[in-house]
């Protein structure tokens, strides 16, 4: 079967553009080397919806920013993912930064964002009183949004499914060649496909995609970003998202709490050679966290339940490619997504599918649905839609996860969409079964024997991520 | 909304202990929740023998020690609900919970927490590295092996020296797996001795006091950990450091209270225990809450849990027959930087004149010491003890003529004195 366009990678810039494109009557299919949707850079980062003050005026950075920022509420309506638009501090710590303050201002002007002002200090603690007593000024971006990023980027996925488009998974793109009109694309256990169009959404590998195929050479170097993560019980640090201004000291680390009420510390920048090493280092955690404590000195060590890294896509032009390849008819390039494209990627999205919609001459779909329900959870329900969702589905009274208070119903409800959890980061991402204080330590074994009914596997079978991720190696001796 | 006069939330044997006192000291209207599908809490899955030596006088397993309580719960045909998980306490002692019948919505006159504790998990301690499959809580890996009867590794690293930690250590090599060390940060350990020397001595597994894991390595699956000396601030000296290949590693750092719902119903807690700050009828700081058992504090021994359990329903149930309430004048009782913490931690001015036990930790090591309890300046308790631990907890049982004393004291101290 040939593909009107095959989309390599599931992060959020490979699922909206699916989602776009299921817009127009197309073959689409989405491959991703990973497990599951979102497991690359979408899955860790900031999950910042930045409001685009920071962008260089004229970049392509800052206009998608400022208009991708612009369309989370309408596609949180649509999609039914975590967004909360609950504004931002850019601090500064002493006079001298008055200046950068105002070029941010200005940038802000000349770049269209609306909301933004500069405050003194003790505003900045009215608003919110854990904020460091040595801040003396601040830039305030009231359009200044969090998302969940892998949460959208499930959405995006899920509708696009809803709407035709396929998606196969530990499929790694290897080999991209053109045989007249025609991509071939194989990929590492063998098999083959055929498109008309391929976009290159592999995030910090599209370097390596372009690069099978084409003679404009691109080089990604890998820049690690490590955080720690607080209890969901410190939530009161912060509502707002606190940044540090940048200083000759270097970028600084923010403060913010998630839409699940935690509070997120990061992140650091450190070049990696290995751009799929996410380990994170001992030297990391530590100098995310310090930096933490000089816009929250009250941040408790002992509140962290989690780390995690991500990695950042930077390229050298440093700035966003978002075009078909000058020389080879019809690859379709998004290269260097770095931050902010998480907050762009709406508007890179529908950017991307018009272009390939025109390119391939596609006519609009008229069946596309705009709307996909999240899941059904018991922690947002009010006790008059816990007796109704039980008395429709009793496992919605059958608590699983303690600490997020997820049922089994939820659970079973993740693993049945389409594309659905099959492993245990994938009903985390989507319930948040195993994402409390207690880290998985309870629910576990009772996921894993979910897992395992629902896909007809067996216990020792069941992954935390897929392939060589097994749970346990066996039963016991007798 | 349903109407209980005493609701239990908690089926181990805190719970079950205090159903059964409170039910012998006249109540029958009593109701016990449980989220599992069976009665009996953590001791389900701890099968090992070593259970009950001070109740029962001889060696049960965690099954067998919680069936003679649920034994005595059926008998005296106390309800209790099972699959049902109470998500919500108020502190007008409202009560929601949920079970695949609906929306429980229960109002109580007396409540009492036994809701246990939870492991602490991986990102209490810092390690940096990967985080792939292969790493788990002690408790979850016995959960794994003793209920579902699954393997969770064959080369094991264990992190924590903590009891859960050394029982798992003498479980995963009868299984087959290779403990390949237990690691811990401590210059000692917060297990039991009598588990030391039969979980590892025995197997000649060994164990590192002051070390740490600094990382785990392993994209997918634990591949190795690597372990280094900590110094007295226990920072890791990273010259130390040496690598050891393993495909699991099991963490048991630590127990935690399991207080949501107490926090929901703004029970105040201690910042030492993380458990209610309790008075000594076990009554939390709101009135007719009370908690006992590991949700009150961490006991490594169930038979104090019982214990403690079943003092709480006799003054549950003395509470939801007094009539009027009475306002008690309080004694905060002090300890110095050895003793960590004392449970209860307030003592009732004036009230009844019944034996009372406290129970405490210390925070280190201490040899050759004299555990005392003044009220004012008088000494009205001391005992010489050669060696206290933080991973033993202490005890001490004070008579009615001892209790009279305290309760008209201005002070109550529980320290140590060193003995000359
Ligand atoms: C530390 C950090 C903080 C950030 N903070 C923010 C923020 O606050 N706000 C913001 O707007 N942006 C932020 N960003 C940027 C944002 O996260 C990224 O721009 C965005 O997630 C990129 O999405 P993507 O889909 O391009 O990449 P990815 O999510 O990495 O997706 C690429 C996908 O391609 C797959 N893939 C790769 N190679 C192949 C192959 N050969 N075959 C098949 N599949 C392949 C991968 O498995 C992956 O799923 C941050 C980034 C980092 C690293
Ligand atoms: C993993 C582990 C191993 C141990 N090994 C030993 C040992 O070898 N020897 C020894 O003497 N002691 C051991 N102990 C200690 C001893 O077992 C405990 O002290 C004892 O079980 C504590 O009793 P409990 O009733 O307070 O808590 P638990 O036994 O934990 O019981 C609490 C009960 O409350 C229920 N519950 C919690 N929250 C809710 C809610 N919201 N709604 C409804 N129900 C709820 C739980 O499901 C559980 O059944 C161990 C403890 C643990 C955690």
């Amino acid at each position: 079967m040939t593909f009107d366009v095959l989309i390599i990678g599931s992060g959020i810039i490979g699922t909206s553009i699916a989602r776009e494109l299921s817009k127009y009557q197309a073959n689409i299919i989405v491959l991703d080397k990973e497990n599951d949707v979102s497991c690359g850079t979408t899955k860790a980062n900031s999950g910042i919806v930045h409001a685009g003050f920071d962008a260089k005026p004229g970049s392509k950075k800052a206009y998608f920013n400022v208009r991708g920022a612009r369309m989370f509420k309408e596609l949180q309506k649509e999609l039914d993912f975590p967004y909360e638009e609950n504004g931002a501090f850019v601090l500064s710590f002493s006079a001298d930064g008055h200046d950068t303050l105002l070029e941010l201002l200005d940038r802000a002007q000349k770049n269209g964002v609306d909301g933004c002002s500069i405050i003194s200090g003790d505003e900045v603690r009215k608003l919110e009183p854990n904020v460091s007593k040595d801040v003396v000024e601040a830039l305030y971006a009231k359009t200044s949004g969090i998302v969940s990023p892998y949460e959208m980027a499930i959405a995006m996925a899920e509708n696009a499914g809803a709407n035709g488009c396929k998606f196969e998974f530990n499929k790694d793109v290897i080999s991209l060649t053109k045989k007249e009109s025609l991509f071939e694309v194989k990929t590492k256990d063998g098999s083959t496909y055929s498109a008309k169009v391929v976009v290159n959404a592999s995030g910090v590998h599209s370097d390596e995609i372009n690069n099978l195929i084409s003679n404009n050479k691109y080089e990604i170097k890998g820049r690690k970003g490590e955080y720690v993560l607080l209890d969901k019980e410190f939530s009161y640090i912060s509502n707002t998202t606190l940044f540090q201004l940048p200083t000759k000291m270097g970028k600084g680390i923010l403060v913010t709490p998630t839409c699940h009420h935690n509070i997120l510390v990061g992140p650091t920048a450190l070049d990696t050679d290995d751009k799929d090493n996410t380990w994170t280092t001992f030297d990391g955690l530590f100098e995310a966290f310090t930096k933490g404590l000089l816009s929250v000195p009250s941040l408790p060590r002992g509140g962290i339940i989690t780390q995690f890294s991500g990695i950042r896509a930077h390229e050298s032009h440093d700035d966003f490619t978002i075009e078909f390849s000058k020389d080879v008819k019809g690859l379709y390039n998004l290269i260097g997504i770095e931050s902010p494209g998480l907050a762009s990627s709406p508007a890179i999205a529908s950017h991307a599918a018009k272009e390939i919609a025109d390119y391939l001459k596609l006519s609009p779909n008229p069946n596309f649905n705009p709307i996909r329900k999240g899941i059904k959870h018991i922690s947002h329900m009010t006790s008059e839609e816990l007796k109704d969702a039980i008395k429709d589905n009793p496992l919605y009274g059958h608590v699983i996860c303690r600490c997020e208070v997820v049922s089994e119903a939820e659970i079973r409800d993740a693993i049945r969409r389409y594309p659905g959890a099959k492993d245990l980061d994938g009903v985390k991402r989507r319930v948040r079964a195993g994402m409390g204080r207690c880290q998985m330590g309870f629910c576990t074994p009772r996921i894993m024997e979910i897992l395992a009914e629902e896909l007809n596997l067996s216990l020792d079978e069941i992954t935390k991520k897929g392939e060589g991720s097994k749970i346990v190696v066996g039963g016991i001796k007798e | 909304m349903k109407h209980v006069r005493l609701l239990i939330i908690g089926g181990g044997p805190a719970g079950l202990a205090a159903a059964v006192s409170a039910y012998d000291k006249g109540e029958r209207d009593i109701l016990i929740l449980e989220r599992e599908n069976k009665l009996g809490g953590i001791l389900n899955q701890c099968i090992h023998n070593g259970f009950g030596l001070h109740t029962f006088k001889e060696e049960l397993t965690g099954p067998e020690y919680a069936q003679r309580f649920i034994d005595q719960v059926v008998e005296r045909k106390i309800p209790y609900l099972l699959n049902t998980t109470v998500i919500n306490v108020n502190n007008d002692k409202t009560v929601s919970a949920l079970n695949e019948d609906g929306l429980l919505e229960i109002k109580a006159d007396a409540i009492i927490l036994s809701c246990g504790c939870r492991e602490r998990p991986r990102g209490a301690i810092n390690t940096a590295g990967s985080r792939p499959a292969g790493v788990y809580s002690a408790g979850t890996a016995q959960k794994l092996v003793n209920i579902d009867g699954l393997l969770p590794g064959k080369e094991v690293v264990i992190l924590g020296s903590g009891d859960i930690g050394l029982i798992m250590a003498r479980r995963m090599t009868f299984e087959g797996a290779k403990v390949k060390a237990v690691v811990e940060i401590m210059p000692y350990s917060s297990g039991l001795n009598r588990n030391i020397v039969q979980c590892l001595n025995d197997f000649n597994i060994p164990l590192y006091f002051s070390h740490s894991v600094v990382e785990i390595k392993g994209d997918k699956r634990v591949e190795s950990v690597v372990i280094a000396e900590v110094d007295e601030r226990l920072n890791p000296k990273m010259e130390t450091a040496f690598e050891i290949k393993c495909d699991t590693l099991l963490l048991s750092v630590g127990l935690l209270p399991e207080n949501e719902l107490a926090r929901g119903a703004n029970v105040d807690i201690s910042r030492v225990t993380r458990g209610a700050i309790v008075d000594d009828r076990l009554m939390t700081s709101v009135d007719g809450i009370f908690e006992c058992g590991n949700v009150l504090h961490v006991h490594d021994l169930v038979d104090f849990v019982s214990q403690e359990a079943k003092e709480a329903g006799e003054k549950a149930v003395e509470y939801i027959n007094s009539s009027a309430k009475k306002e008690y004048e309080k004694i905060i009782v002090e300890t110095d930087g050895k003793v960590r913490y004392v449970v209860p931690e307030i003592i009732l001015k004036n009230d009844n004149y019944n034996p009372l036990t406290f129970k405490l930790r210390v925070g280190n090591v201490y040899k050759n010491i004299k555990l005392e309890v003044s009220a004012d300046d008088e000494v009205i308790y001391s005992k010489s003890k050669q060696v206290v631990a933080p991973g033993e907890m202490e005890t001490i049982s004070l008579r009615t003529k001892e209790v009279e004393k305290m309760r008209i004291a201005k002070s109550i101290k529980v320290y140590l004195r060193s003995e000359e």
